[in-house]
Protein backbone atom coordinates (compact mmCIF):
# COMPACT_ATOMS: atom_id res chain seq x y z
CA UNK A 1 0.00 0.00 0.00
CA UNK A 2 1.60 3.05 -1.04
CA UNK A 3 0.49 5.80 2.08
CA UNK A 4 2.82 8.84 0.33
CA UNK A 5 0.52 8.73 -2.81
CA UNK A 6 -2.98 9.90 -1.54
CA UNK A 7 -5.58 11.23 -4.08
CA UNK A 8 -9.41 11.58 -3.64
CA UNK A 9 -11.14 9.04 -6.32
CA UNK A 10 -12.90 12.45 -7.56
CA UNK A 11 -9.76 13.86 -8.59
CA UNK A 12 -9.31 10.49 -10.51
CA UNK A 13 -12.69 10.64 -11.75
CA UNK A 14 -12.15 14.35 -13.81
CA UNK A 15 -8.74 12.92 -14.71
CA UNK A 16 -10.20 9.92 -16.03
CA UNK A 17 -12.47 11.75 -18.18
CA UNK A 18 -9.80 13.73 -19.69
CA UNK A 19 -8.04 10.62 -21.03
CA UNK A 20 -10.85 9.31 -22.09
CA UNK A 21 -12.30 12.18 -23.75
CA UNK A 22 -9.51 12.59 -25.84
CA UNK A 23 -9.97 9.45 -27.58
CA UNK A 24 -13.41 9.29 -27.33
CA UNK A 25 -15.47 11.89 -28.98
CA UNK A 26 -18.55 10.77 -28.12
CA UNK A 27 -17.94 11.34 -24.20
CA UNK A 28 -19.90 14.01 -23.11
CA UNK A 29 -20.13 15.46 -19.04
CA UNK A 30 -22.71 16.74 -17.51
CA UNK A 31 -22.90 18.35 -14.55
CA UNK A 32 -24.74 20.28 -12.12
CA UNK A 33 -23.49 23.78 -10.92
CA UNK A 34 -20.60 21.69 -9.09
CA UNK A 35 -18.02 21.05 -11.30
CA UNK A 36 -15.39 22.34 -8.96
CA UNK A 37 -15.86 19.92 -6.84
CA UNK A 38 -16.78 16.58 -8.66
CA UNK A 39 -13.58 17.41 -10.26
CA UNK A 40 -14.75 17.35 -13.56
CA UNK A 41 -13.27 21.25 -14.09
CA UNK A 42 -10.46 19.71 -15.62
CA UNK A 43 -12.62 17.95 -18.54
CA UNK A 44 -14.84 21.65 -18.66
CA UNK A 45 -10.86 22.95 -19.30
CA UNK A 46 -10.30 20.59 -22.27
CA UNK A 47 -13.65 19.72 -23.58
CA UNK A 48 -15.61 23.16 -23.03
CA UNK A 49 -17.92 21.89 -25.91
CA UNK A 50 -18.40 18.89 -24.24
CA UNK A 51 -19.25 20.11 -20.87
CA UNK A 52 -22.73 20.77 -19.91
CA UNK A 53 -23.48 22.73 -16.93
CA UNK A 54 -27.46 21.91 -16.16
CA UNK A 55 -27.39 24.26 -13.30
CA UNK A 56 -28.93 23.29 -10.04
CA UNK A 57 -31.59 20.84 -11.30
CA UNK A 58 -30.87 17.32 -10.97
CA UNK A 59 -33.74 15.65 -12.07
CA UNK A 60 -33.52 17.10 -15.44
CA UNK A 61 -29.81 16.64 -16.11
CA UNK A 62 -30.90 12.78 -15.89
CA UNK A 63 -33.24 13.63 -18.03
CA UNK A 64 -30.58 15.46 -20.42
CA UNK A 65 -28.69 12.77 -20.08
CA UNK A 66 -31.21 10.22 -21.11
CA UNK A 67 -31.89 12.08 -24.29
CA UNK A 68 -28.31 12.60 -25.41
CA UNK A 69 -27.79 8.66 -24.97
CA UNK A 70 -30.93 8.43 -27.36
CA UNK A 71 -28.47 10.59 -30.06
CA UNK A 72 -25.14 8.84 -29.56
CA UNK A 73 -23.68 10.07 -26.90
CA UNK A 74 -21.82 8.71 -23.76
CA UNK A 75 -23.11 11.12 -21.15
CA UNK A 76 -21.06 11.14 -17.75
CA UNK A 77 -23.70 12.68 -14.90
CA UNK A 78 -21.88 13.91 -12.25
CA UNK A 79 -23.08 15.43 -9.01
CA UNK A 80 -22.62 14.81 -5.22
CA UNK A 81 -24.30 11.06 -4.71
CA UNK A 82 -27.02 12.67 -2.59
CA UNK A 83 -28.06 14.42 -5.03
CA UNK A 84 -27.45 11.98 -8.21
CA UNK A 85 -28.87 8.64 -5.86
CA UNK A 86 -31.22 10.46 -3.75
CA UNK A 87 -33.07 13.19 -5.16
CA UNK A 88 -33.18 11.73 -8.66
CA UNK A 89 -33.61 8.34 -7.59
CA UNK A 90 -36.81 7.64 -9.76
CA UNK A 91 -35.52 9.75 -12.91
CA UNK A 92 -32.23 7.40 -12.79
CA UNK A 93 -34.63 4.33 -12.13
CA UNK A 94 -37.56 5.32 -14.95
CA UNK A 95 -35.61 7.88 -17.71
CA UNK A 96 -32.41 5.82 -17.22
CA UNK A 97 -32.85 2.22 -16.15
CA UNK A 98 -36.06 0.94 -17.38
CA UNK A 99 -34.95 2.25 -20.63
CA UNK A 100 -31.36 0.34 -20.40
CA UNK A 101 -29.48 3.70 -21.23
CA UNK A 102 -25.97 4.04 -22.10
CA UNK A 103 -25.75 6.93 -19.13
CA UNK A 104 -22.98 6.56 -16.25
CA UNK A 105 -23.26 8.09 -13.14
CA UNK A 106 -20.48 9.81 -11.77
CA UNK A 107 -21.30 10.29 -7.80
CA UNK A 108 -18.41 12.25 -5.93
CA UNK A 109 -18.82 12.96 -2.16
CA UNK A 110 -20.39 9.59 -1.11
CA UNK A 111 -20.49 8.43 2.38
CA UNK A 112 -19.47 10.50 5.62
CA UNK A 113 -15.82 11.18 4.66
CA UNK A 114 -18.10 14.07 3.28
CA UNK A 115 -17.11 15.34 6.76
CA UNK A 116 -18.04 18.98 7.64
CA UNK A 117 -20.88 19.63 5.11
CA UNK A 118 -22.53 17.08 7.52
CA UNK A 119 -25.81 14.79 7.40
CA UNK A 120 -27.73 16.70 5.02
CA UNK A 121 -24.66 15.67 2.22
CA UNK A 122 -23.40 12.70 3.56
CA UNK A 123 -24.82 9.70 1.36
CA UNK A 124 -25.02 6.34 3.05
CA UNK A 125 -27.73 5.12 1.21
CA UNK A 126 -26.79 5.51 -2.55
CA UNK A 127 -25.51 2.04 -2.98
CA UNK A 128 -28.52 0.21 -1.25
CA UNK A 129 -30.62 3.02 -3.77
CA UNK A 130 -29.00 1.75 -7.15
CA UNK A 131 -28.40 -1.83 -6.42
CA UNK A 132 -32.16 -2.16 -6.92
CA UNK A 133 -32.40 -0.87 -10.02
CA UNK A 134 -32.65 -3.62 -12.73
CA UNK A 135 -29.46 -3.56 -15.10
CA UNK A 136 -27.65 -0.59 -12.97
CA UNK A 137 -23.75 -1.81 -12.67
CA UNK A 138 -22.67 -0.32 -9.18
CA UNK A 139 -19.20 0.67 -8.66
CA UNK A 140 -16.92 1.88 -5.65
CA UNK A 141 -13.62 2.12 -6.33
CA UNK A 142 -11.25 2.21 -3.23
CA UNK A 143 -8.17 4.11 -4.61
CA UNK A 144 -6.42 6.50 -7.80
CA UNK A 145 -6.01 2.96 -9.84
CA UNK A 146 -9.35 1.53 -9.72
CA UNK A 147 -11.09 4.49 -9.83
CA UNK A 148 -9.82 5.35 -13.17
CA UNK A 149 -9.84 2.41 -14.64
CA UNK A 150 -13.54 2.00 -13.20
CA UNK A 151 -14.86 5.08 -15.25
CA UNK A 152 -12.64 3.22 -18.77
CA UNK A 153 -14.80 0.17 -17.80
CA UNK A 154 -18.21 2.08 -17.14
CA UNK A 155 -17.54 3.55 -20.70
CA UNK A 156 -16.60 0.44 -22.29
CA UNK A 157 -19.46 -1.16 -20.76
CA UNK A 158 -22.94 -0.93 -22.80
CA UNK A 159 -25.76 0.11 -20.21
CA UNK A 160 -26.37 2.46 -16.78
CA UNK A 161 -23.81 2.32 -14.69
CA UNK A 162 -23.40 4.01 -10.96
CA UNK A 163 -19.98 5.12 -10.01
CA UNK A 164 -18.98 6.12 -6.47
CA UNK A 165 -16.12 8.83 -5.12
CA UNK A 166 -15.07 10.31 -2.48
CA UNK A 167 -13.95 13.41 -0.89
CA UNK A 168 -11.24 11.93 1.13
CA UNK A 169 -7.82 11.60 -0.37
CA UNK A 170 -6.58 7.18 -0.17
CA UNK A 171 -4.14 5.81 -0.39
CA UNK A 172 -3.22 3.14 -3.46
CA UNK A 173 -3.91 -0.40 -2.30
CA UNK A 174 -3.76 -1.54 -5.86
CA UNK A 175 -0.02 -1.30 -6.35
CA UNK A 176 0.61 -4.59 -8.10
CA UNK A 177 2.22 -4.03 -11.32
CA UNK A 178 -0.04 -6.67 -13.00
CA UNK A 179 -2.89 -4.63 -12.34
CA UNK A 180 -6.18 -5.32 -14.18
CA UNK A 181 -9.49 -3.68 -13.55
CA UNK A 182 -12.39 -6.18 -14.25
CA UNK A 183 -15.88 -5.04 -14.28
CA UNK A 184 -17.61 -7.93 -11.77
CA UNK A 185 -14.70 -9.24 -9.99
CA UNK A 186 -13.34 -8.82 -6.90
CA UNK A 187 -9.53 -8.70 -5.56
CA UNK A 188 -8.07 -10.60 -3.17
CA UNK A 189 -5.61 -8.73 -1.40
CA UNK A 190 -4.10 -10.37 1.17
CA UNK A 191 -4.77 -14.28 2.26
CA UNK A 192 -5.77 -15.62 5.07
CA UNK A 193 -7.62 -18.51 6.69
CA UNK A 194 -9.56 -17.75 9.97
CA UNK A 195 -11.56 -14.65 8.64
CA UNK A 196 -12.48 -12.62 5.47
CA UNK A 197 -12.75 -8.96 5.50
CA UNK A 198 -14.44 -8.17 2.44
CA UNK A 199 -14.52 -3.86 1.97
CA UNK A 200 -15.23 -1.70 -0.61
CA UNK A 201 -13.95 1.80 -1.46
CA UNK A 202 -12.50 4.16 0.64
CA UNK A 203 -12.53 0.91 3.74
CA UNK A 204 -10.21 -1.26 1.80
CA UNK A 205 -7.31 0.34 2.96
CA UNK A 206 -8.75 1.20 6.65
CA UNK A 207 -8.87 -3.59 6.21
CA UNK A 208 -5.97 -3.70 5.13
CA UNK A 209 -4.08 -2.12 8.41
CA UNK A 210 -6.76 -4.25 10.24
CA UNK A 211 -5.73 -7.30 8.75
CA UNK A 212 -1.70 -6.44 9.48
CA UNK A 213 -3.45 -5.66 13.79
CA UNK A 214 -4.90 -8.68 13.71
CA UNK A 215 -1.87 -11.05 12.44
CA UNK A 216 0.27 -9.27 15.16
CA UNK A 217 -2.55 -11.17 17.54
CA UNK A 218 -2.04 -14.26 15.67
CA UNK A 219 -5.24 -14.41 13.38
CA UNK A 220 -5.04 -14.69 10.10
CA UNK A 221 -7.17 -12.12 7.95
CA UNK A 222 -7.97 -12.69 4.29
CA UNK A 223 -8.68 -8.81 2.62
CA UNK A 224 -10.92 -8.85 -0.32
CA UNK A 225 -11.61 -5.81 -2.00
CA UNK A 226 -15.10 -5.43 -3.65
CA UNK A 227 -15.10 -2.35 -6.11
CA UNK A 228 -18.18 -3.58 -7.95
CA UNK A 229 -20.96 -4.20 -5.82
CA UNK A 230 -23.59 -5.40 -8.57
CA UNK A 231 -22.81 -7.62 -10.15
CA UNK A 232 -21.79 -8.83 -7.13
CA UNK A 233 -18.19 -11.92 -7.29
CA UNK A 234 -20.78 -14.13 -5.78
CA UNK A 235 -18.22 -16.87 -6.90
CA UNK A 236 -15.82 -15.42 -4.63
CA UNK A 237 -17.04 -14.12 -1.57
CA UNK A 238 -18.47 -17.92 -1.44
CA UNK A 239 -15.04 -19.69 -1.55
CA UNK A 240 -13.76 -16.96 1.40
CA UNK A 241 -16.57 -18.22 3.62
CA UNK A 242 -16.36 -21.71 2.81
CA UNK A 243 -12.02 -21.61 3.16
CA UNK A 244 -12.52 -19.44 6.30
CA UNK A 245 -15.93 -19.98 7.67
CA UNK A 246 -16.62 -16.21 9.36
CA UNK A 247 -17.31 -13.06 6.73
CA UNK A 248 -16.82 -9.53 7.78
CA UNK A 249 -18.17 -6.48 5.72
CA UNK A 250 -16.73 -3.14 5.88
CA UNK A 251 -18.20 -0.13 4.00
CA UNK A 252 -18.57 3.29 4.28
CA UNK A 253 -22.37 3.02 4.01
CA UNK A 254 -25.35 2.28 6.03
CA UNK A 255 -25.05 -1.43 7.09
CA UNK A 256 -28.84 -1.56 4.89
CA UNK A 257 -28.85 -2.12 1.65
CA UNK A 258 -24.97 -1.82 0.77
CA UNK A 259 -21.89 -4.42 0.55
CA UNK A 260 -23.23 -6.14 3.45
CA UNK A 261 -26.35 -6.64 2.79
CA UNK A 262 -25.21 -7.82 -1.07
CA UNK A 263 -22.65 -10.22 0.64
CA UNK A 264 -25.54 -11.60 3.03
CA UNK A 265 -28.02 -11.97 0.40
CA UNK A 266 -25.61 -13.97 -1.54
CA UNK A 267 -24.22 -16.58 1.54
CA UNK A 268 -28.07 -16.94 2.52
CA UNK A 269 -28.50 -18.75 -0.83
CA UNK A 270 -25.41 -20.27 -1.27
CA UNK A 271 -23.45 -20.54 1.61
CA UNK A 272 -25.09 -19.73 4.94
CA UNK A 273 -22.35 -18.03 7.11
CA UNK A 274 -21.75 -15.40 9.69
CA UNK A 275 -21.56 -12.25 8.89
CA UNK A 276 -20.53 -8.88 10.48
CA UNK A 277 -21.35 -6.14 9.24
CA UNK A 278 -19.21 -2.94 9.53
CA UNK A 279 -20.42 0.82 7.98
CA UNK A 280 -22.83 3.46 9.12
CA UNK A 281 -25.52 2.35 11.54
CA UNK A 282 -28.62 3.13 11.07
CA UNK A 283 -28.39 6.92 11.68
CA UNK A 284 -26.98 9.86 10.38
CA UNK A 285 -23.64 11.30 9.69
CA UNK A 286 -23.12 14.73 11.49
CA UNK A 287 -20.33 17.84 10.68
CA UNK A 288 -16.66 16.92 11.73
CA UNK A 289 -13.33 16.58 9.75
CA UNK A 290 -13.60 13.20 7.71
CA UNK A 291 -10.68 11.37 9.26
CA UNK A 292 -12.17 11.99 12.72
CA UNK A 293 -15.35 10.88 11.84
CA UNK A 294 -14.27 7.59 10.58
CA UNK A 295 -12.92 7.20 14.04
CA UNK A 296 -16.18 8.03 15.74
CA UNK A 297 -18.15 5.99 13.66
CA UNK A 298 -16.00 2.74 13.83
CA UNK A 299 -14.84 2.71 10.45
CA UNK A 300 -10.52 3.33 10.64
CA UNK A 301 -8.25 -0.06 11.21
CA UNK A 302 -8.57 0.05 14.99
CA UNK A 303 -12.66 0.37 15.04
CA UNK A 304 -12.42 -2.92 12.14
CA UNK A 305 -10.01 -4.40 14.33
CA UNK A 306 -11.90 -4.62 17.28
CA UNK A 307 -14.91 -5.54 15.85
CA UNK A 308 -13.36 -8.16 14.24
CA UNK A 309 -12.12 -9.55 17.27
CA UNK A 310 -15.66 -9.84 19.20
CA UNK A 311 -16.96 -11.59 16.37
CA UNK A 312 -14.46 -14.47 16.13
CA UNK B 1 -51.93 15.84 -46.51
CA UNK B 2 -55.13 18.15 -46.83
CA UNK B 3 -57.11 19.19 -43.36
CA UNK B 4 -60.31 16.89 -44.39
CA UNK B 5 -57.50 13.56 -44.70
CA UNK B 6 -55.81 14.36 -41.34
CA UNK B 7 -59.64 14.46 -40.17
CA UNK B 8 -60.36 11.42 -41.39
CA UNK B 9 -57.26 9.93 -40.27
CA UNK B 10 -57.44 11.63 -36.53
CA UNK B 11 -60.97 9.60 -36.52
CA UNK B 12 -59.06 6.13 -37.52
CA UNK B 13 -56.89 6.97 -34.38
CA UNK B 14 -59.71 7.83 -31.98
CA UNK B 15 -61.46 4.41 -33.35
CA UNK B 16 -57.98 2.87 -32.15
CA UNK B 17 -57.34 4.88 -28.72
CA UNK B 18 -61.21 3.50 -27.56
CA UNK B 19 -60.86 0.11 -29.17
CA UNK B 20 -57.84 -0.80 -27.71
CA UNK B 21 -58.62 0.75 -23.90
CA UNK B 22 -61.71 -1.16 -24.46
CA UNK B 23 -59.97 -4.44 -24.82
CA UNK B 24 -57.31 -3.75 -21.92
CA UNK B 25 -60.46 -2.80 -19.91
CA UNK B 26 -58.25 -0.05 -18.56
CA UNK B 27 -55.88 2.85 -19.64
CA UNK B 28 -56.50 6.39 -19.87
CA UNK B 29 -59.27 7.61 -23.10
CA UNK B 30 -59.68 11.24 -22.11
CA UNK B 31 -56.19 12.13 -22.55
CA UNK B 32 -55.99 10.38 -25.23
CA UNK B 33 -58.54 11.49 -27.41
CA UNK B 34 -57.83 15.18 -26.43
CA UNK B 35 -55.03 14.92 -27.93
CA UNK B 36 -55.43 12.49 -31.02
CA UNK B 37 -55.57 15.31 -33.28
CA UNK B 38 -52.22 16.42 -31.80
CA UNK B 39 -50.65 13.08 -32.68
CA UNK B 40 -52.61 12.56 -35.75
CA UNK B 41 -51.21 15.66 -37.40
CA UNK B 42 -47.60 14.84 -35.71
CA UNK B 43 -47.31 11.47 -37.41
CA UNK B 44 -49.52 12.01 -41.02
CA UNK B 45 -47.56 15.78 -41.53
CA UNK B 46 -45.26 16.77 -39.47
CA UNK B 47 -42.26 14.27 -38.48
CA UNK B 48 -39.77 13.34 -40.48
CA UNK B 49 -40.27 9.54 -39.76
CA UNK B 50 -40.33 6.00 -41.48
CA UNK B 51 -42.22 3.44 -40.38
CA UNK B 52 -39.72 1.08 -42.49
CA UNK B 53 -36.53 2.49 -40.43
CA UNK B 54 -38.46 3.59 -37.09
CA UNK B 55 -34.38 4.43 -35.86
CA UNK B 56 -33.00 5.74 -39.11
CA UNK B 57 -30.63 8.65 -37.84
CA UNK B 58 -31.96 11.89 -39.22
CA UNK B 59 -35.45 11.49 -37.48
CA UNK B 60 -37.32 13.94 -36.14
CA UNK B 61 -37.98 12.67 -32.36
CA UNK B 62 -40.88 12.72 -30.56
CA UNK B 63 -41.55 12.33 -26.65
CA UNK B 64 -44.84 11.19 -25.23
CA UNK B 65 -44.16 13.25 -21.81
CA UNK B 66 -47.42 12.48 -20.43
CA UNK B 67 -46.85 8.95 -21.39
CA UNK B 68 -50.36 7.46 -19.62
CA UNK B 69 -51.63 8.68 -22.93
CA UNK B 70 -50.14 6.12 -24.75
CA UNK B 71 -53.15 4.73 -26.50
CA UNK B 72 -53.23 8.02 -28.86
CA UNK B 73 -49.84 7.48 -29.71
CA UNK B 74 -49.92 4.32 -30.08
CA UNK B 75 -53.16 4.57 -32.15
CA UNK B 76 -51.03 7.00 -34.03
CA UNK B 77 -47.98 4.86 -34.39
CA UNK B 78 -50.15 1.89 -35.77
CA UNK B 79 -52.21 3.54 -38.01
CA UNK B 80 -49.16 5.00 -39.87
CA UNK B 81 -47.59 1.60 -40.34
CA UNK B 82 -45.48 1.20 -37.64
CA UNK B 83 -46.77 -2.49 -36.33
CA UNK B 84 -50.03 -3.29 -36.99
CA UNK B 85 -53.60 -1.86 -36.08
CA UNK B 86 -54.81 -5.34 -34.41
CA UNK B 87 -52.17 -4.71 -32.15
CA UNK B 88 -53.59 -2.36 -30.40
CA UNK B 89 -56.02 -4.79 -28.67
CA UNK B 90 -53.53 -6.28 -26.94
CA UNK B 91 -52.61 -3.28 -25.20
CA UNK B 92 -52.15 -3.59 -21.68
CA UNK B 93 -52.19 -7.59 -21.80
CA UNK B 94 -49.60 -9.60 -19.95
CA UNK B 95 -47.06 -10.25 -22.59
CA UNK B 96 -47.68 -7.50 -25.05
CA UNK B 97 -44.92 -5.41 -26.11
CA UNK B 98 -47.74 -2.55 -26.12
CA UNK B 99 -46.84 -1.46 -22.11
CA UNK B 100 -49.67 0.71 -20.14
CA UNK B 101 -46.91 3.72 -20.58
CA UNK B 102 -44.19 4.15 -24.10
CA UNK B 103 -41.11 1.50 -23.43
CA UNK B 104 -38.44 2.22 -25.98
CA UNK B 105 -37.47 -0.96 -25.94
CA UNK B 106 -39.85 -2.80 -27.79
CA UNK B 107 -42.37 -0.67 -29.63
CA UNK B 108 -41.48 0.30 -33.16
CA UNK B 109 -41.44 4.26 -33.50
CA UNK B 110 -41.06 5.16 -29.85
CA UNK B 111 -38.12 7.58 -29.32
CA UNK B 112 -38.01 7.20 -25.48
CA UNK B 113 -39.59 5.15 -22.70
CA UNK B 114 -41.69 7.95 -20.41
CA UNK B 115 -45.00 8.12 -17.98
CA UNK B 116 -43.66 9.13 -15.14
CA UNK B 117 -44.94 12.52 -15.42
CA UNK B 118 -42.52 15.21 -15.41
CA UNK B 119 -39.63 13.65 -17.18
CA UNK B 120 -40.34 13.57 -20.52
CA UNK B 121 -39.35 17.03 -21.33
CA UNK B 122 -36.20 17.13 -20.06
CA UNK B 123 -35.32 13.73 -22.22
CA UNK B 124 -36.58 15.78 -25.36
CA UNK B 125 -34.18 18.76 -24.01
CA UNK B 126 -31.35 16.16 -24.30
CA UNK B 127 -31.92 15.18 -27.62
CA UNK B 128 -32.65 18.81 -28.82
CA UNK B 129 -29.42 19.31 -27.40
CA UNK B 130 -27.64 16.36 -29.51
CA UNK B 131 -29.12 17.67 -32.29
CA UNK B 132 -27.30 21.39 -31.99
CA UNK B 133 -24.27 20.04 -30.70
CA UNK B 134 -23.73 17.83 -33.51
CA UNK B 135 -25.25 20.20 -36.26
CA UNK B 136 -28.00 17.89 -37.27
CA UNK B 137 -31.14 19.15 -38.80
CA UNK B 138 -33.79 17.30 -36.73
CA UNK B 139 -36.59 18.70 -34.44
CA UNK B 140 -37.66 17.17 -31.31
CA UNK B 141 -41.29 17.70 -30.36
CA UNK B 142 -42.56 17.02 -26.83
CA UNK B 143 -46.57 16.64 -25.36
CA UNK B 144 -47.11 17.30 -21.92
CA UNK B 145 -50.53 17.24 -19.97
CA UNK B 146 -51.97 20.73 -18.16
CA UNK B 147 -51.67 18.28 -15.10
CA UNK B 148 -48.24 17.52 -15.66
CA UNK B 149 -47.16 20.87 -15.96
CA UNK B 150 -47.67 20.93 -11.89
CA UNK B 151 -44.07 18.71 -11.86
CA UNK B 152 -41.47 21.20 -11.25
CA UNK B 153 -39.00 19.14 -13.23
CA UNK B 154 -40.59 20.62 -16.09
CA UNK B 155 -39.63 24.32 -15.36
CA UNK B 156 -36.05 22.66 -14.64
CA UNK B 157 -36.31 21.61 -18.65
CA UNK B 158 -37.62 24.62 -19.82
CA UNK B 159 -35.34 26.95 -18.04
CA UNK B 160 -32.24 24.95 -19.70
CA UNK B 161 -34.31 24.48 -22.83
CA UNK B 162 -34.82 28.30 -23.00
CA UNK B 163 -31.41 28.96 -21.85
CA UNK B 164 -30.02 27.11 -24.39
CA UNK B 165 -32.07 28.44 -26.93
CA UNK B 166 -33.06 25.40 -28.41
CA UNK B 167 -34.88 26.32 -31.35
CA UNK B 168 -35.29 22.70 -32.82
CA UNK B 169 -37.41 21.98 -29.79
CA UNK B 170 -41.71 22.45 -29.85
CA UNK B 171 -43.48 21.98 -26.40
CA UNK B 172 -47.27 21.18 -26.90
CA UNK B 173 -49.22 21.28 -23.71
CA UNK B 174 -52.39 19.03 -24.16
CA UNK B 175 -54.73 22.11 -22.00
CA UNK B 176 -57.58 19.50 -21.79
CA UNK B 177 -58.07 21.36 -18.32
CA UNK B 178 -59.15 18.26 -16.48
CA UNK B 179 -56.77 15.99 -13.92
CA UNK B 180 -57.90 12.82 -11.58
CA UNK B 181 -59.36 14.98 -8.90
CA UNK B 182 -60.58 17.62 -10.70
CA UNK B 183 -60.21 20.52 -12.94
CA UNK B 184 -56.62 21.82 -12.87
CA UNK B 185 -57.23 24.91 -11.60
CA UNK B 186 -59.30 23.81 -8.83
CA UNK B 187 -56.59 21.04 -8.07
CA UNK B 188 -53.20 23.39 -8.40
CA UNK B 189 -53.82 26.21 -11.19
CA UNK B 190 -50.99 26.07 -13.65
CA UNK B 191 -52.28 28.96 -15.50
CA UNK B 192 -51.29 30.96 -17.03
CA UNK B 193 -49.83 28.11 -19.20
CA UNK B 194 -48.09 30.75 -21.97
CA UNK B 195 -46.75 33.37 -20.18
CA UNK B 196 -44.91 31.26 -18.11
CA UNK B 197 -43.50 29.68 -20.95
CA UNK B 198 -42.58 33.02 -22.09
CA UNK B 199 -40.94 33.72 -18.91
CA UNK B 200 -38.66 31.06 -19.06
CA UNK B 201 -37.40 32.40 -22.87
CA UNK B 202 -40.17 30.42 -24.99
CA UNK B 203 -41.94 31.86 -28.25
CA UNK B 204 -45.23 30.95 -27.36
CA UNK B 205 -48.59 30.21 -29.08
CA UNK B 206 -52.14 29.58 -27.86
CA UNK B 207 -54.58 26.94 -30.44
CA UNK B 208 -57.41 25.43 -30.77
CA UNK B 209 -55.67 21.89 -30.19
CA UNK B 210 -58.38 19.87 -31.77
CA UNK B 211 -58.26 22.21 -35.19
CA UNK B 212 -55.97 20.45 -37.82
CA UNK B 213 -55.41 23.87 -39.52
CA UNK B 214 -54.38 26.15 -36.35
CA UNK B 215 -52.20 22.90 -35.52
CA UNK B 216 -50.64 23.08 -38.92
CA UNK B 217 -50.35 26.45 -38.48
CA UNK B 218 -48.60 27.09 -34.97
CA UNK B 219 -46.08 23.99 -35.86
CA UNK B 220 -45.33 26.20 -39.21
CA UNK B 221 -44.53 29.21 -37.21
CA UNK B 222 -42.49 27.27 -34.38
CA UNK B 223 -40.56 25.80 -37.01
CA UNK B 224 -39.82 29.50 -38.83
CA UNK B 225 -39.10 30.20 -34.84
CA UNK B 226 -35.30 31.14 -34.60
CA UNK B 227 -33.01 31.58 -31.25
CA UNK B 228 -35.90 30.50 -28.69
CA UNK B 229 -37.48 27.06 -28.32
CA UNK B 230 -41.55 27.11 -29.17
CA UNK B 231 -44.52 26.44 -26.74
CA UNK B 232 -47.86 25.76 -28.10
CA UNK B 233 -50.80 25.71 -25.74
CA UNK B 234 -53.29 23.42 -27.67
CA UNK B 235 -56.82 23.96 -25.69
CA UNK B 236 -58.52 20.82 -26.26
CA UNK B 237 -61.23 18.66 -25.01
CA UNK B 238 -60.94 16.02 -22.74
CA UNK B 239 -62.47 12.61 -24.63
CA UNK B 240 -63.06 14.82 -28.37
CA UNK B 241 -65.06 12.97 -30.01
CA UNK B 242 -66.86 10.78 -27.72
CA UNK B 243 -69.76 12.69 -26.36
CA UNK B 244 -70.04 10.82 -23.51
CA UNK B 245 -66.29 11.29 -22.66
CA UNK B 246 -66.52 15.05 -23.59
CA UNK B 247 -65.26 17.26 -20.55
CA UNK B 248 -65.86 14.24 -18.04
CA UNK B 249 -63.27 13.71 -15.43
CA UNK B 250 -64.48 10.28 -15.16
CA UNK B 251 -62.83 9.06 -17.91
CA UNK B 252 -59.37 10.14 -17.08
CA UNK B 253 -58.60 6.28 -16.62
CA UNK B 254 -61.45 4.39 -17.37
CA UNK B 255 -62.28 1.96 -20.20
CA UNK B 256 -65.52 2.07 -21.81
CA UNK B 257 -67.88 -1.05 -21.18
CA UNK B 258 -68.88 -3.22 -24.27
CA UNK B 259 -72.16 -0.96 -24.45
CA UNK B 260 -70.16 2.51 -23.96
CA UNK B 261 -66.99 1.11 -26.73
CA UNK B 262 -70.56 0.35 -29.12
CA UNK B 263 -71.47 3.96 -28.35
CA UNK B 264 -68.79 5.49 -28.90
CA UNK B 265 -67.81 3.49 -32.09
CA UNK B 266 -70.98 4.33 -33.52
CA UNK B 267 -70.03 7.67 -32.75
CA UNK B 268 -66.91 7.91 -34.39
CA UNK B 269 -68.32 5.91 -37.29
CA UNK B 270 -71.23 8.41 -37.70
CA UNK B 271 -68.81 11.45 -37.73
CA UNK B 272 -66.76 9.58 -40.46
CA UNK B 273 -69.88 9.63 -42.43
CA UNK B 274 -70.19 13.63 -41.76
CA UNK B 275 -66.50 14.21 -43.43
CA UNK B 276 -66.89 12.93 -46.75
Amino acid sequence: MLEDKKIATRDSYGNALVALGEKESNLIVLDADLAAATKTGVFKKAFPERHIDCGIAESNMMGIAAGLSTCGYVPFVSTFAMFAAGRAFEQVRNSIGYPKLNVKIGATHAGISVGEDGATHQCNEDLALMRTIPGMVVINPADDVEAQAAVKAAYEHQGPVYIRFGRLAAPIVNDAPDYKFELGKGVTLKDGKDVTIIATGLEVAYALKAADMLEKDGISARVINIHTIKPLDVDLVVKAAKETGKIVTVEEHSVIGGLGSAVCDALAEKCPTPVCKIGVNDQFGESGPAVELIKKYGLDEVGIYNRVKEFI
Amino acid sequence: MTTLELQKKALEVRKGIVSSVHSAKAGHPGGSLSAADIFTYLYFEELNVDPADPKKADRDRFVLSKGHTAPGYYSALANRGFFPVEDLLTLRHTGSYLQGHPDMKHIPGVDMSSGSLGQGLSCAVGMALAAKLKGESYRTYCLCGDGEIQEGQIWEAAMFAGHRKLDNLVVIVDNNNLQIDGTVEEVCSPYPIAEKFAAFNFHTIEINGNDMDEIRKALDEAKATKGMPTAIVAHTVKGKGVSFMENNVGWHGKAPNDEEFAKAMEELGKAGEGLC
